[in-house]
């Protein structure tokens, strides 16, 4: 049904896999998700789309292992077929002429502001992207983001390529010269890393717009696990969102919620590994 | 009727009802009085010929019995389990007047179950003419209703489904041991076995509007139900381990957190659970956490007596052990680094009728009290699903979210028909069945060539 076309390692615990799904390529923005099951006894987790081929009818995944799902996921070979792909699920990203534009994506995050930077060069923006992660082996997609931004900057925690330091630094750096320029900024990676862009551009009054990653089961409104508080009022990621105003988010609920399966999701990882090793 | 032991009850997801053998069947079959102007009848809103299926029940014509029901009610075995006949045909029972009513629900069952086992199915109608292909979004009771007269009726039908089993609330919402999943699927084999295609992961909407369906369909049935959880946005609501009911019902129901871990997806329910609310919903997340180990205690505003949970329901929670709370109302949940340690409630006294009838609480100043928890479930009630409005603006709604339908079920948009809580806002399976149905005849007869 669901057929794994292509699958490879892209960086350090970062696999792209491109997936038959033509209806959902059909109708794929920028900003779309999908909920992805493995298996027949899997859970439902959200992935964000980097690319689609609608004449192929196929769409390309980026993700992160953090869990046995992704783990399980990172195993299957060309050819095999996934349980389940829905989509394309959330609100796509606004796009428009704003002028100049700072798109931000932080390890994993570099994949859904990938066709965000497209799609806003696209519309007539002046692009500047900033990417970054712990070390240089967990970056992808340098190579074709430089080729459409106008400006790219990279941030490694420990230095090993570009500015030594985080994503918010840079955006901190560009902002201290230019941010009268700036019109708007769009933040994608972990919560914490939002949370901080949300306060280096608040004081600048630059509208922040930031795509949250909560937990999902449905994806499509029925659960309410992804709800978020945004300007005091409750808000569903996955059918209100994924993308929200960063200056209104309330992101200490949202990091606190998100650490909730924690000690679960360990223990579904050791069984499953424990079960491989085993075999 | 027999029902599971208690200890086992607790220990497992099994059906709590055993239903009744053909000895205890056709025994209570005799009871009807066979009336002439059946009010049980007129009670039904499936308008199933109840005596006259009893009467083929008790002179042992099993087959024609399920012929009988089938004509009607598309799904016994799942009405027979899920109905509230104490509110409809049973209530109606001449014999209720006077005692106990028939147990019109326990046979519907037992004949269900027979036809699922011998795999009865009526001949299909032969209808003149080109025949209709209609799509249904949503594989709930209403879809699969209206599914099932299309078929009957030859007409040509696809159900798209937006999650990856399905059933709609009667796999995802209403727990095994009171519907078990089997007899959904067993259903939806019998529909896919007279030729209706299932589609699984489509969400109507978003995969494929309305507008797209409509090029290659003749009309469209939507009955996507009332799948939005409504959550109080008090203070603590978006700590860890306070879930929706939904959320914890799909949980345990469609991605067997109950299972877990050889089933993927987790679920929190801690030592003390509190769940707030007084209907089924209610009743169900409460019997799902007792079978999780959970001490649980039922918190609703109202009494008792006004809960609009089924007797049967409220009967088995306290056989089960869960703990009711009355007039007491969530002000705050509160919390101790991002986890759920209690509810503060405040005391309520009823005051006079409101629009429902039922006396409306008001709270007591000062009367705040902390009850210590590890999850909170709201089941404060669903609202309907907004995708297919939101994305459809042909598809008129009124203030609530509900699609508008005329008196055939079609919506504002031609060739579009809607039923089951898509449309009512929140009713019962019995009720999207016959809506389903009403509208699978609105179609063939508006739309028949």
């Amino acid at each position: 049904m669901y057929e794994i076309l292509e699958i490879k390692e892209i960086a350090k615990e970062t696999y792209m896999a491109k997936v038959k799904a033509p209806l959902i390529a059909k109708k794929f923005k920028p900003g779309h998700f999908v909920i992805v099951r493995v298996h027949e006894k899997g859970e439902r987790i959200p992935l964000t789309i980097v690319k689609a081929d609608k004449r192929e009818g196929n769409i390309t995944l980026i993700f992160k292992v953090v869990g046995k799902t992704t783990l399980m996921l990172s195993r299957m070979s060309c050819g095999d077929s996934l349980a389940d792909i829905v989509g394309p699920l959330g609100n796509p990203s606004e796009i428009d002429k704003f002028g100049n534009v700072i798109c931000i994506g932080g390890g994993v995050g570099i994949a859904p502001i990938y066709p965000i930077v497209k799609a806003l060069k696209n519309a007539g923006n002046y692009v500047i992207t900033i990417i970054g992660a712990r070390s240089s082996d967990y970056l992808f997609l340098e190579k074709e983001l430089s080729e459409i931004s106008d400006e790219l900057y990279i941030a490694t925690d420990d230095g090993s390529k570009g500015f030594k330091g985080f994503v918010t630094d840079v955006l901190k750096s560009i902002l201290e010269k230019r941010g009268d320029q700036i019109n708007r900024v769009i933040v994608i990676g972990p919560t914490i890393m939002m949370k901080i862009a949300a306060e280096i551009t608040r004081p600048l009054k630059i509208k922040t717009i930031a795509s949250l990653n909560p937990i999902m089961v449905d994806g499509t409104g029925m659960c309410g696990a992804c709800r978020v508080k945004v300007a005091g009022e409750i808000k569903f990621a996955c059918v209100h969102g994924p993308e929200f105003d960063a200056h209104e988010v309330d992101f200490d609920e949202l990091i606190n919620r998100l650490n909730m399966y924690k000690e679960l999701e360990y223990q579904a990882l050791e069984k499953y590994l424990g079960e491989k090793s085993e075999k | 009727m027999r029902k599971l032991p208690l200890d086992k009850r607790l220990r497992s997801f099994d059906e709590v009802a055993l239903g009744y053998d053909l000895k205890e069947a056709t025994l209570e079959a005799q009871r009807c009085l066979q009336c002439k102007d059946p009010p049980c009848v007129k009670a039904c809103p499936l308008h199933v010929n109840i005596p006259k299926f009893i009467k083929l029940l008790r002179e042992g014509k099993l087959k024609e019995a399920a012929n009988v029901i089938l004509e009607q009610n598309p799904f016994p075995s799942i009405c027979g389990r899920v109905c509230p006949q104490e509110e409809l045909c049973q209530s109606a029972c001449a014999l209720s007047k006077i005692g106990e009513p028939v147990a019109i629900g326990r046979l519907e069952r037992f004949i269900g179950d027979y036809i699922l086992e011998n795999n009865i199915t009526l001949p299909k109608k032969t209808v003149s003419g080109n025949k209709l292909k209609i799509a249904i979004v949503g594989s709930g009771p209403a879809g699969l209703s209206a599914a099932y007269f299309l078929s009957m009726h030859s007409c040509e039908v696809t159900v798209f489904e937006a999650l990856h089993e399905f059933g709609g609330v009667l796999v995802y919402g209403i727990p095994n041991f009171r519907l078990p999943k089997e007899i959904v699927y067993k259903e939806i084999e019998r529909l896919k076995a007279s030729g209706v295609k299932f589609v699984k992961n489509v969400i109507v909407g978003k995969t494929v509007t309305v507008k797209e369906i409509l090029e290659f369909y003749d009309a469209v049935f939507i009955g996507t139900g009332a799948g939005l959880p409504n959550i109080l946005n008090i203070p603590g609501t978006n700590l860890c381990e306070v879930y929706s009911a939904n959320e914890f019902l799909i949980r345990i129901n469609l991605m067997r957190a109950y299972k877990f871990p050889n089933y993927d997806t987790p679920i929190k329910v801690g030592r003390k659970v509190i769940v707030i609310g007084g209907g089924n919903v209610a009743m169900d997340v409460a019997r799902c956490a007792r079978r999780l180990g959970a001490d649980v205690t039922i918190v609703y505003r109202r009494t008792e007596k006004e809960m609009p949970a089924r007797r049967e329901e409220i009967e088995n929670a306290k056989e089960e052990g869960v703990k009711f709370k009355f007039l007491a109302s969530p002000v705050r949940i509160i919390g101790e680094n991002g986890h759920v340690k209690g509810v503060e409630f405040i005391r309520m006294k009823l005051g006079e009728p409101d629009e429902s009838g039922r006396r409306r609480p008001i709270p007591i100043p000062g009367s705040e009290f902390v009850m210590e928890c590890d999850t909170v479930v709201f089941a404060i009630g669903q609202s309907p699903n907004p995708l297919i409005p939101n994305t459809t603006p042909e598809i008129k709604t009124n203030q609530w979210g509900c699609i508008i339908i005329d008196k055939n079920n079609m919506t504002t948009m031609p060739r579009v028909f809607a039923g089951g809580d898509i449309v009512s806002g929140a009713a019962t399976v019995v009720e999207a069945v016959a809506d389903g149905k009403k509208a699978a005849f609105s179609m063939m007869k508006l739309l028949g060539k």
